[in-house]
């Protein structure tokens, strides 16, 4: 059998990829441009590098502690759903309880909810405990996935049977085959879990719009989102906050795509 | 083997995150359910109104605007999901090289921050200065006021809300290509059956059990859009009324004018549309989608 021609399929998938990465390119090129540069007809599409952008906006608005915040959240969140969902999802693959099928349908009804049904007791819990404006009310809710736990249970139920038996009769207990046998071999799954939970709690909005308010205490995405209104017009400055947020994630998706993908691709045709 | 032992070691360990579910989830489902048959009042507090908060919205112009926007939108989104079969198609040609650059770039959109995305989008639909204008302006086309015409927004954010979802669904329609046997293709090819026609015969067919998941979850999550109308849209622009979605209502209500109790039945009707939708995409799923 020849070779097939793949060139016509070059020629269409290269002509998409450049309107996927156009937006980003552009807002690049204009994070460099001065003001006037930024509004002018035909617009200019190229820099003209003015670095003083970026020093710039993490002068006027706090991007530097929001950037951390943000950190600091994102960094919570995936280890508390790692740990938390590994650990119910185990149980639920792993070990017989009664109720365990009852329990897990409750779970997987949670996961059909639309968010906005949380929203606003969330928010009155919050209010409750005095955390608006604090990092923790952005930690707590996050840490708990249903999807999660209905992702880690599909990796945990391909591994044999014979495993947890063997240990057992070595006399280990469930938490020790959980963390010495079980979480080393579902390692792909943990991986797709953590990038997802990243990718999720780093671009995260209406929550964090909602609880917090206050400048210092908003993440990137709230405060980028709060800027639209502030410097409708500065373009440049907005951008260069783009930048400074998209960055990352774009850096640890390049690292890890093999495994994200495979994780979606694993929930998509296994969901 | 069933011991004593391991049901108290199931329980416990599924204990933090029942615990957190509870809480987080199923509290406030319920709550939101009591909520929407409710009233908050000024100080705090909630009386009981029965179901006038439903009935209020039964009529409300605002509500039935934000229902036909979201539909609109959903439906708009939808029409974009052909555009990520062809790429996995295209990413499936045998031999094909540089496959997971094209898969990078295609789910760059996927990974990256709706705050960010959505800036830069309302930047290159500007009617003035935009990137695109200027491009349809160079083929001789007069581009509309895009982030300002209330019969004209929606769709700019449709457009977005479709370049944002392809990479993501494309990766779906290419393990659903992938689990489909070569020799389907090698038979078609000794009949004589061209390209075209093997796609239509027998990638599309074999392909509609993932179409049918896509299009569930592309539908569901279509009509809870709310950040890209937020970031895209001004509060004060004329557009809004033409692209202001149901949660984006919710939003409004529940934070910025503190009106819980309707803003949760907002919620749970959001909930009640997305039931039925999904219900009817399942019953009519026995007539497209065909099952090995």
């Amino acid at each position: 059998m020849s070779r097939p021609r793949t060139w016509p399929a070059h020629v269409v998938l290269a002509g998409g990829a450049l309107v996927m990465i156009a937006p980003f390119a552009w807002q690049v090129v204009v994070s460099l441009q001065t003001l006037p540069e930024s509004l002018s007809v035909p617009p200019k599409f190229t820099p003209s590098w003015q670095w003083s952008n970026f020093p710039e906006i993490f002068r006027t608005v706090p991007l530097g502690r929001q950037f951390l915040n943000t950190v600091v959240v994102t960094a919570a969140v995936t280890a508390g759903q790692l740990l938390l969902c590994s650990l119910a999802a185990f149980a639920f693959a792993r070990l017989r309880f009664p109720g365990r099928g009852a329990v897990f349908m409750l779970f997987l009804a949670v996961l059909m909810v639309p968010g906005e049904l949380f929203l606003i007791p969330r928010y009155e819990i919050m209010v409750g405990l005095g955390w608006l404006n604090t990092l923790q009310a952005l930690i707590a809710p996050g840490v708990f996935g249903a999807f999660g736990t209905f992702l880690l249970r599909q990796f945990f139920l391909t591994l044999p049977r014979e495993l947890d038996e063997a240990a057992q009769l070595e006399g280990a207990n469930p938490l020790q085959i959980y963390w010495h046998i079980m979480l080393p071999l579902v390692r792909p799954g943990l991986l797709a879990l953590g990038m997802l939970t990243v990718m999720w709690s780093w671009s995260s909005l209406l929550w964090p719009l909602v609880v917090n308010t206050d400048p210092e205490m908003m993440t990137l995405s709230a405060g980028l989102a709060s800027l639209r209104g502030q410097f409708q017009t500065n373009f440049p400055m907005l951008f260069a906050g783009s930048v400074v947020a998209t960055l990352p994630v774009i850096v640890l998706f390049v690292i890890m795509q093999k495994q994200l993908i495979a994780g979606i691709a694993f929930t998509g045709s296994k969901g | 083997m069933l011991s004593k032992r391991e049901w108290a070691w199931g329980y416990l360990l599924i204990a933090p995150m029942a615990l957190g579910l509870a809480v987080f989830y199923l509290w406030p489902i319920l709550q939101t359910l009591y909520l929407s048959f409710t009233e908050s009042g000024v100080f705090g507090g909630y009386t009981w109104v029965g179901t006038a908060n439903y009935a209020g919205l039964l009529g409300d112009e605002d509500m039935a605007g934000a229902l036909g926007n979201t539909l609109l939108y959903a439906v708009l989104v939808l029409a974009g999901v052909p555009l990520s079969i062809v790429v996995a198609a295209l990413l499936n040609v045998p031999g094909l090289r540089g496959l997971s650059v094209y898969r990078t770039l295609y789910f760059l959109p996927v990974v990256t921050m709706p705050a960010a995305v959505g800036l830069t989008w309302r930047y290159l639909f500007n009617g003035d200065f935009g990137a695109i204008n200027h491009l349809l302006g160079l083929v001789g086309i007069d581009g509309p006021y895009w982030m300002g015409d209330p019969d004209v927004a929606i769709y700019a954010i449709a457009i977005v809300g479709v370049w944002s979802s392809i990479g993501y669904n494309a990766v779906l329609f290419l393990a659903g290509l992938q689990g489909i046997p070569r020799h389907y293709y090698e038979a078609a090819s000794i009949d004589g059956a061209g390209r075209l026609r093997q796609f239509f015969r027998i990638t599309l067919p074999l392909l509609t059990p993932t179409t049918f998941f896509v299009v569930v979850i592309t539908m569901i999550n279509a009509l809870q859009v709310f950040d890209l109308v937020y970031l895209m849209i001004d509060t004060t622009s004329p557009a809004l009324r033409g692209s202001r979605t149901i949660v984006y209502l919710f939003f409004e209500k529940a934070f910025v004018h503190n009106q819980r109790g309707l803003a949760a039945a907002i919620a749970v009707l959001l909930l009640g549309l997305i039931l039925v939708l999904t219900a009817i995409q399942f019953r009519l799923q026995k007539k497209w989608v065909h099952y090995e």
